[in-house]
């Protein structure tokens, strides 16, 4: 797994206080050797996209159960582009509907996972991101 | 816990989820002694001497979305089902503080739960339903006191006199910093609030549940049956001292004090965790506390059938779980029960799985039997070692807190949420690995499943009307200039006053800023001003 010396941002944003998934990530990334940093609950896209690039990160993950997905992940990604960061992957996970998790990665996001896929699924795909 | 450590041969020992060692057969010499009959103290059996023969539980249905008017809708379908009581689901934004103009709260207006941010809101969602002749709860933490004050003016104005109001706010800010996460200020300010309500309530509606102190969300967001109990106990003392440190009489609150769980399927650990809670909580009313009013020592709980425990591949499988968590709720006492719908794993649940849910319960109320006798599996071997082994187990993770320096110092610490980090990311592993059994995740499923059975191929999906939200903003404007803005701001104002003064209770005059028709914004950023926010500790 090649994800040690990548820095990736994990991120909670709109108001959903469903953290356990995000935090599940945290320590699953940390442990397969990158640099994690965690934002924390109820974080604007704008700041989201404001710390991804001041820590210089490779990639975001936005971890969305409120239903608010659509417009908080297409916001982050325009903030994204508006401050030069388009290089920065995002990655999504949470209560996703089937149709949504197509359009997300229509938008360029690199992986949409869900509560019931494994881990090392989801490692590998932001490890094969990453990596390309 | 210890489940992860056990090697995996025959020999292995079989554990419980909480880690607690399962004996292949158990007898009479495992658990500790006589027990004391159903309404007696410590009330292992129960805290009721008939259980259900006087009164059954309250079916109460998680409900609420979109705009007032459709809640309003989907309530009286509810009540016309058969529901006993009505438990009503926030919006986000109103959850947060912020109103539905806030740029905070935009995509989230009207999508996990209803909007009300203000007092024509409640209004419309109450139309034409009885408020003396319904019991009502809303889980509402961070805004609690203003949700309650606004329900208190809704029957204000409806000429409801507030001694016959009946329902609960949950008004546990203390999950809400390791779980679930709709604080708004810092820890102890919002003790103070807490502590107002409770106090208010205590006179104004006799028969309102001021609290409902939970373990449901530390539970859902990963953490095991003892630490659920364990740490919502824990709560509830720090709950009870800041009570006593305001002055106020033991026995005046503490009979009000209510909980909620969640109930997963591990049958027999869930039925002890309510013997076990129950009566570490009477002892410690009774022992540590001096209560002498023994409704101060009794221990009344609602539960929640589902949430982590269901699955999104093969969601019909969710109404078998949550049958099985009906009946150990039954079968554990509850006072209150909620079935989870099928479909909640990925969606609003439709009036058809709404249903369903529903049905569970009065299948269970009404075939199955289990409530005709009280505490039917109270003297079984198993259950009474399983208690005495969930008590030892809960009082030792409570001991631990109290290690650390107490609840408050552990949560803002951010102690309680690494353990709870940390147990969720095991269950994963365990789940993952195989060793946690889930049938239609990691075992059984369908060839074509391939992980990704999001929303399960179910026949009815719920659909939010597209407009909501906008509607929701249209009516927010009209009720901000068709109101008294002087009263309105006078309301405030005396709402900041009484914010510096903490020996003031704050009640009476968030009641009033409801009655002028002030927002739940505007009231939470007056107090804001004076407070500040929480700062989340976000080290893992």
């Amino acid at each position: 797994m090649s994800l040690h010396h990548k820095r990736i941002l994990v991120a909670k944003p709109g108001l959903d206080g469903h953290d356990a998934g995000a935090k599940i990530i945290v320590l699953t990334l940390r442990n397969a050797g990158a640099e994690v940093i965690y934002t924390g609950l109820r974080k604007t896209p704008e700041y989201i996209a404001r710390v991804a690039i001041d820590e210089d990160v490779d990639a975001i993950g936005l971890s969305l159960l409120s239903g608010a997905h659509m417009e908080l992940v297409t916001e982050t990604i325009e903030w994204l582009k508006k401050l030069d960061g388009e290089q920065i992957k995002i990655f999504v996970g949470g209560t996703i509907p089937k149709d949504d998790r197509q359009a997300l990665l229509d938008m360029g996001v690199v992986g949409v996972f869900t509560a019931e896929m494994k881990l090392a699924e989801v490692l590998a795909t932001i490890d094969a991101a990453l990596s390309r | 816990m210890k489940a992860s450590s056990q090697p995996k041969n025959e020999q292995a020992k079989r554990v419980t989820p909480s880690g607690i060692e399962i004996p292949q057969v158990a007898t009479e010499e495992m658990h500790r002694r006589q027990l004391e009959l159903p309404g007696e103290y410590p009330y292992t059996r129960g805290i009721f001497p008939d259980g259900y023969l006087g009164r059954l539980w309250t079916m109460r249905q998680y409900s609420g979305f979109g705009t007032p008017e459709e809640s309003n809708q989907r309530y009286k379908f509810l009540l016309e089902q058969g529901q006993t009581g009505l438990s009503v689901a926030l919006d986000l934004p109103t959850q947060c503080g912020y109103d539905p103009v806030d740029s905070m709260a935009r995509p989230e207006v009207g999508k996990v739960g209803v909007s009300l941010s203000n007092l024509r809101e409640m209004e419309i969602l109450f139309e034409g339903i009885d408020l003396a002749k319904i019991s009502t709860s809303f889980t509402i933490n961070g805004t609690a006191a203003i949700i309650y004050a606004m329900y208190l003016a809704t029957a204000d104005k409806a000429g409801v006199p507030r001694a016959k109001l009946t329902g609960t706010i949950q008004n546990d800010i203390l999950k809400e910093f390791v779980a679930r996460g709709t604080w708004i200020f810092p820890v102890r300010p919002s003790m103070r609030l807490v502590a107002d309500s409770i106090l208010y309530a205590n006179t104004q509606t006799p028969r309102f549940n001021p609290i409902s102190i939970a373990g449901a969300h530390v539970r859902d967001a990963g953490c095991n049956a003892v630490e659920e109990m364990a740490f919502t106990l824990a709560n509830g003392l720090a709950y009870v001292d800041e009570l006593l440190t305001r002055g106020a009489d033991l026995n005046g609150f503490a009979g009000r004090l209510s909980f909620f769980f969640y109930v997963h399927t591990d049958f027999f650990e869930e039925v002890c965790k309510f013997r076990a809670g129950r009566r570490i909580w009477a002892r410690m009313m009774k022992e540590k506390y001096g209560a002498t009013d023994p409704k101060s020592c009794l221990f009344r709980f609602g539960v929640v059938c589902g949430g982590a425990s269901l699955t999104a591949s093969q969601p019909y499988n969710n109404i078998v779980r949550v049958a099985i968590e009906t009946m150990a709720a039954v079968m554990g006492g509850a006072q209150s029960i909620f079935t989870a719908a099928y479909d909640e794993a990925f969606q609003i649940p439709t009036e058809e799985s709404a249903e369903i849910a529903l049905r569970t319960q009065q299948v269970i109320a009404h075939e199955s039997g289990i409530a005709q006798t009280v505490d039917a599996l109270g003297g079984s071997h198993y259950v009474e070692y399983l208690t005495d082994k969930m008590e030892e187990e809960i009082l030792r993770v409570m001991r631990e807190v109290e290690d650390y320096g107490g609840v408050i110092k552990a949560i803002e610490q951010g102690y309680i949420q690494r353990r709870i980090a940390e147990r969720a990311r095991q269950r994963k592993e365990l789940l993952d690995l195989g060793e946690r059994v889930v049938v239609g995740v990691n075992r059984y499923q369908h060839e074509s499943q391939n992980g990704d059975a999001q929303d399960g191929g179910v026949r009815e999906l719920f659909r939010m009307d597209p407009k909501t939200a906008q509607n929701i903003v249209a009516k927010f404007n009209q009720v901000r200039d068709s109101r008294d803005n002087g009263a309105v701001e006078r309301n405030l104002a005396r709402l900041s006053d009484a914010a510096t003064n903490d020996r003031e209770n704050l009640m009476p005059y968030i009641v009033d800023c409801c009655h002028s028709y002030a927002t739940v914004g505007e009231m939470v950023a007056t107090l804001k001003k004076h407070w500040g926010e929480f700062q989340e500790p976000t080290g893992l």
